[in-house]
């Protein structure tokens, strides 16, 4: 008896559950776009409003598309906006961040690998007060140390100079690329090590030929995390650079900051834009590596 | 012959933790050493100081006569095999193999030259353009033999490289190490927790204990004589019984009582001239113990006993009767008619027996 009426009831509540399943489905679709919508409207309103003329953005409503899409506002912000005197618009500016952004984000992983590697493998005494030193570094206000480091580059007579920003950039990043660098070796057995130092290799022979190889998965997730530090850096590019030598991010200030009369929002908006573009392309390029890389576990002999 | 390995109260700390007390071996090539022991007791750590990558704290130690107490490990001409296999896991078995060549700069035809003898003794060929990560636990345990034997090294290093296969790979593999123990003569050292791994593969055993040397000898020694009960207890599946007894003197040899909880004591013979104390342990193996009528010899004595569980094994039948407050395993042959709860003849080989001194478990005779 029961065995004849289990299926009815059971396939019932199965066609109850299949209905409420695909209900809840679409709830949680139109609630996913609805988040996606509300997070894509300043992205949205951006693009629209500098592809818009000023008189079009007076006169009509932010939400609404360009009747007439000019590019104007993209030249004027890519060579001829002015920050404070110069009117030369981002493109020089621009040119200094990439000159800052990659010699640093190239060092400093450089360096965090190496330095992961030597507190990952090569356990030495006070190898993890080092580290946790390194890691503390994580954690410091940027503005408790501008002062000191001002001093420092002064010092160095690099003050003012982009290579005095590579050097701030890589001082500061080295405390991440290290810890991710250090997380990613410990999982790597000893013994690899070992093996390696028996067959003859040395200290950078074995980091050359067998832990680099190993490690693109973190080397694009420190590369994608040092490039948006160091380009989105603010603090450092105003408080370390001189004119000539600002990154994008200051000049982008500027920009939005000493216009004169009538506000450019479309230049601003385009200016904004070109600024933040290439951390975009480097999500975008890289960013299925950067998934695998965060969730690298142990590899596998 | 200079002895291959020649280590002299070496030393090894961790801080204030002493790992290795006062360890002296040496090995004539040719010679198969096993390190055994439980986990813990510093094998593993010998062995690393003993290729260089632990600092020993003091002592010395050479290899092939030359001292390389502080040697680093690439110049000890030695090769070592990882448990874990430790290939390089970016590299083709093929690189993995000739790597060692490559950093110390051999020209590419002597190491082609090389790499496919050894392919062929190994018997990898098919597997060269693999990476680790394409091969079974056995084929990565044979390329990390491969690396070691490209190498032609003075001194083998095995540190447990077969607890990672299961049981029917690893007698296998151990087979294979024997085989080419005696095909290529080298001189190995190896490093195992386990007993039987110890006793097929060795021809010397050392066996440590919290970092102290227990014994040294060849598997017969070992495992006929232990010098001590750890070793007695270590050594041998199932274990050597040990069972509490009291001696007397009794004419030229000794009488062996062992009490028991029912039945009157056992009394036993030994005729061998040995000064006991009262207290002593007896040592019997389990294969010295057997059925009555089925064991000749002068020391043999026969005595009812009562079998309190009986094993069938296969090949042989396990009957675990209690003697001294000890459950005391004989091993008989397949057809015994042993039935668990009835009384049975046994027949204990005297002349097999081992006696430990019940404080300090020394051995006596």
């Amino acid at each position: 008896m029961t065995d004849l009426s289990m299926p009815q009831s059971q396939s019932q509540t199965r066609t109850q559950s299949a209905a409420g399943k695909i209900a809840l489905r679409w709830l949680l679709y139109v609630l996913l776009g609805l988040f996606a919508l509300y997070y894509l409207m300043p992205l949205f309103v951006m693009v629209t409003t500098s592809l818009k003329s000023l008189e079009e953005i007076r006169t009509g409503s932010l939400i609404s598309l360009p009747r007439e899409v000019s590019f104007d506002a993209w030249k004027t912000a890519w060579s001829g906006a002015c920050t404070g005197i110069q009117c030369e618009g981002l493109r020089p500016y621009f040119w200094n961040s990439v000159l800052i952004a990659v010699p640093a984000v190239a060092i400093s992983t450089l360096l965090g690998a190496l330095n992961g590697y030597v507190v990952a493998q090569w356990r030495f005494k006070g190898a993890n007060i080092i580290f946790s030193l390194m890691l503390f570094g994580c954690f410091i206000p940027f503005q408790v140390v501008l002062l000191p480091m001002a001093r420092l580059l002064g010092m160095m007579g690099i003050a003012g100079t982009i290579p005095g920003l590579i050097f701030v950039h890589v001082i500061y990043g080295l405390g991440f690329t290290t810890l991710f660098f250090r997380n990613y070796y410990v999982t790597i057995p000893a013994e690899l090590t070992k093996a390696a130092r028996v067959d003859g290799a040395g200290f950078l022979r074995i980091f050359w030929s067998i832990f680099l190889p190993l490690s693109l998965p973190i080397v694009v997730v420190t590369v994608i995390w040092q490039f948006t530090q160091i380009w989105n850096d603010f603090l450092f590019g105003v408080s370390f650079s001189q004119a000539g030598t600002q990154p994008v991010t200051v000049a982008l200030n500027n920009i939005v900051n000493s216009t004169t009369g009538v506000k450019e929002y479309n230049v601003d908006m385009a200016a904004a834009i070109i600024a933040g573009l290439p951390t975009l392309l480097v999500y975008v390029v890289a960013g299925k590596y950067f998934i695998r890389g965060l969730t690298a576990g142990s590899v596998k002999g | 012959m200079a002895p291959i390995l020649d280590i002299n109260n070496l030393y090894k700390n961790y801080g204030a933790t002493e790992i290795l007390k006062d360890i002296n071996i040496s090995i004539e090539p040719g010679d198969f050493l096993v390190l055994v022991g439980p986990s813990g007791c510093g094998k593993s750590t010998l062995l690393n100081c003993i290729a260089g990558l632990e600092e020993i704290t003091g002592g010395t130690l050479s290899i092939g006569g030359n001292d390389m107490t502080h040697v680093s490990p690439k110049d000890r001409d030695i090769a070592m095999v990882f448990q874990s296999y430790a290939l390089y896991p970016t590299m083709t078995v093929a690189k993995n193999i000739t790597f060692g060549m490559k950093v110390r700069g051999v020209d590419q035809a002597t190491q082609d030259a090389k790499l496919k003898e050894v392919a062929s003794l190994l018997q990898i060929e098919p597997l060269l353009n693999r990476r680790p990560s394409q091969l079974s636990g056995g084929q990565r345990q044979r390329v990390a033999m491969g690396r070691a034997l490209v190498r032609d090294p003075k001194l083998f290093l095995f540190d447990e490289p077969l607890s990672n296969l299961d049981a029917k790979l690893r007698v296998e593999m151990r087979t294979e190490i024997k085989k080419l123990h005696q095909t290529l003569d080298a001189s190995i050292v190896y490093v195992t927790h386990d007993q039987i791994e110890a006793m097929t593969l060795a021809t010397k055993i050392v066996v440590l204990k919290g970092g102290v040397v227990q014994q040294i000898g060849t598997p017969a020694e070992i495992y006929n004589n232990p010098a001590n009960l750890f070793v007695a207890d270590f050594m041998g599946s199932p274990a050597m019984n040990l069972i509490p007894a009291q001696a007397t003197r009794n004419g030229s040899g000794t009488q062996i009582a062992i009490a028991r909880d029912q039945g009157e004591t056992l009394l036993l013979n030994d005729a061998r001239d040995l000064s006991l104390p009262q207290d002593v342990i007896l040592g019997l193996r389990p294969e010295d113990i057997a059925e009555a009528g089925f064991r000749a010899g002068d020391g043999v004595q026969e005595a009812a006993c009562m079998v309190d569980m009986v094993e069938p094994a296969g090949a042989d039948t396990y009957v675990v009767s209690e003697l001294g407050g000890k459950q005391v395993t004989a091993r008989l042959h397949a057809e015994t008619s042993a039935q668990a709860g009835k009384m049975l003849n046994l027949a204990f080989d005297m002349s097999k027996v081992s006696y430990f001194a019940k404080e300090t478990g020394e051995r006596l005779n």
